[in-house]
Parts: structure tokens; C-alpha cells; sequence
């Protein structure tokens, strides 16, 4: 991305986070949020999440591959399953990254 | 407030070392957490920098991953009412997920609506948390300059989803929306521009939204998302 380009999305970003943190403190009273839109943003976190992580786990570098000979794919399941059992980020980071460098020194 | 403090000074640091790895200048990495100043929206974007997605395709996944910023504005505009413009202003930039979090618990249990102190705490917690984030991110920038691509860093970024994705799959609903998403966006991946991404979080929502509804008894209480 040239530089330009660079900057202005990131004041665009900005603008935008802050507009939507700013809404409905200025329009309190005046604007109702509609109680679906309510329900649905409910479930934005863990369809965004999702759909960035799955591709980077089945899809790395660009080829999709379903199979243990996919390092990131292993290493991906295991930290689920880490991040399931303890809930914690980072015990999830390190293992899983732990486990991503001991394949790719074996392959 | 402190182990907050711990909790989001690697995320800034990670921010900082993959902001770098995706060929972002490191002034650029520092002015959108200066400017954007939400963890999750920034790797995301470093994510769509670094494949090369459009303006427009920035701007639109922020303001998805952003929309639950809505949800805090509308649950702290009450408390923030009897306050001058320039607080409210002040208040709303510094309202990311753990200031959120650690300062509406802080008016529910303020007896009058008029409570100084509270805004007060909202006003501390949210420069300490901004401090700390902007700290992290220029020892992710040092950092980032020192690690050598082979190491294969840009993962952390995955497995840091992993992390705030799987424990919150407690309900029906959300991990229908989770599963959706996840196995739209593999199958839309070579769509052109990212769009993938916007159409694989939208039937996501869709998918939860539907299940939600056809098994209403399992709703889990409102929680403050799990982003950074």
C-alpha cells in the first residue's frame, strides 16, 4: 500500500472506531438501538475471529491442505485445545507456536 | 487494573513486532495506535495490509469488529449524560473492551447517577490502559526489526484469535455463527479484495442470529466481547 494510501486509511480507521464509540453517548435519548441488531452483534466477535482463523490454518501460503502435513493446521488444533482447557491467551500463543517450530525442524 | 495492564502489554507488543513484519513503517504502526486505539481492528488490519486488501475493505472490517463499540455507547450513554461535551468526547475515545468492562461495573455500583469519582476511574483506567498500549507497540516496533521472518511470528497472529475465540464458544448460537464463518470464509478465500472475509462474517452473524432463535432458551447473559 503507498504511503498516502497508508495514512489515510489509518485516520479513516480512526475515525470510524471513534465515531461509533462517540454515537449513542452525543445521541442518548433521541436514538433507539433496534433490539435485533442488538441480538446479532452479539455474534460479530466470534464470526470474525473464525473466519480469519480458519483459512490461515487450511489455506497456508496459499494452497488448501487438509492434511498432519500441514504444520500450522496441527498447531493450530492443539492450541484450541489448550485455549479450551485454560482459557488463557498466552499459554495458547506458546504452545501453539512451540509446537509450529518442533514440526518445521522435523519436516 | 494491574493485571489488566499485563494482560494487554504483550498484545501490544505483537501488534508492534507483526505491524512491522507486514512491511508497515514504523511511525504508521505507531500513529494507528495512537489514532485507532483498538487492538483487535489493528491486527485485523495489519492482517488485510500485509495480503494486500483495499482502502475500502479496511474500512469496512473495522467497522464491523468495531460495531460493539454501539453496545458500550448505549450502556455507558446514561452515566455520561450529565457530563460537559469535551468529557464525553474525552471519555468516548478512551472506551476500549477492558476500560469498558472495569469502568460500567464501576457506575452500577455508584449510588447517584451524578457520580464524579466514577468518571473519575473511567478517565485514569482508559489513560493507563492508552499509555500501556502505546509503550507495548514501540517495543513491538524495536522488537519487530530483530526477528527474523523464518521464525514464522506472523502465526502468533492466528493462534491470538484461537485464544479469544474458542473459550467464548459457550452457546449454541455462537458457535454456529463461529462455524459458518470459518468454513465460508475458506471456501470464498479467492475471491478478489478480501471480500471473503466481509461475506463469511456476515452469514456468520445470520447463521447465530437463526439459531439463537430457534433454541431461545440457552441465551447466555450480554458479556463485553473478548477482543483486545
Amino acid at each position: 500500500m503507498p504511503p498516502l494510501s497508508l495514512w489515510l486509511v489509518i485516520i479513516g480507521m480512526g475515525a470510524i472506531t471513534y465515531g461509533l464509540r462517540l454515537s449513542m453517548i452525543v445521541f442518548f435519548g433521541r436514538v433507539k438501538m433496534p433490539e435485533a441488531l442488538r441480538r446479532a452483534l452479539r455474534f460479530v466477535p466470534p464470526a470474525v475471529l473464525s473466519a480469519i482463523v480458519l483459512p490461515e490454518l487450511l489455506i497456508p501460503g496459499g494452497t488448501f491442505s487438509l492434511s498432519l502435513g500441514n504444520a500450522r493446521l496441527a498447531a493450530g488444533i492443539l492450541a484450541a485445545a489448550v485455549a479450551w482447557r485454560t482459557r488463557n491467551v498466552f499459554l495458547t500463543i506458546g504452545v501453539g507456536m512451540s509446537l509450529l517450530w518442533m514440526l518445521q525442524f522435523i519436516w | 487494573m494491574l493485571p489488566l495492564l499485563i494482560g494487554v502489554a504483550p498484545f501490544g507488543l505483537i501488534y508492534g513486532v507483526l505491524a512491522r513484519g507486514a512491511g508497515i513503517p514504523a511511525l504508521a504502526t505507531q500513529a494507528m495506535s495512537l489514532i485507532v486505539f483498538a487492538g483487535s481492528a489493528q491486527f485485523i488490519a495489519v492482517g488485510l495490509i500485509g495480503s494486500g486488501a483495499p482502502w475500502a475493505i479496511l474500512l469496512l472490517t473495522t467497522g464491523i469488529i468495531n460495531l460493539r463499540h454501539l453496545l458500550y455507547s448505549a450502556s455507558l450513554a446514561p452515566h455520561l449524560r450529565p457530563l460537559r461535551p469535551l468529557w464525553k468526547w474525552v471519555l468516548a475515545f478512551l472506551m476500549v473492551d477492558e476500560v469498558y468492562a472495569l469502568s460500567i461495573s464501576r457506575y452500577q455500583r455508584s449510588a447517584s447517577r451524578g457520580d464524579t469519582e466514577a468518571h473519575w476511574y473511567y478517565f485514569g483506567a482508559g489513560m493507563t490502559l492508552w499509555a500501556t498500549w502505546q509503550t507495548s507497540t514501540a517495543v513491538g516496533i524495536y522488537l519487530g526489526a530483530q526477528v527474523p521472518a523464518s521464525w514464522g511470528l506472523d502465526f502468533t497472529l492466528a493462534l491470538t484469535f484461537i485464544g479469544l475465540l474458542v473459550p467464548a464458544l459457550t452457546d449454541r448460537a455462537s458457535r454456529a455463527a463461529a462455524l459458518t464463518a470459518g468454513v465460508v470464509a475458506v471456501l470464498a478465500w479467492s475471491l478478489p479484495l478480501k471480500l471473503g472475509l466481509i461475506l463469511a462474517a456476515l452469514t456468520g452473524v445470520l447463521a447465530g442470529v437463526l439459531v439463537e432463535r430457534t433454541a431461545p432458551r440457552e441465551r447466555p447473559a450480554e458479556q463485553p466481547s473478548s477482543g483486545a
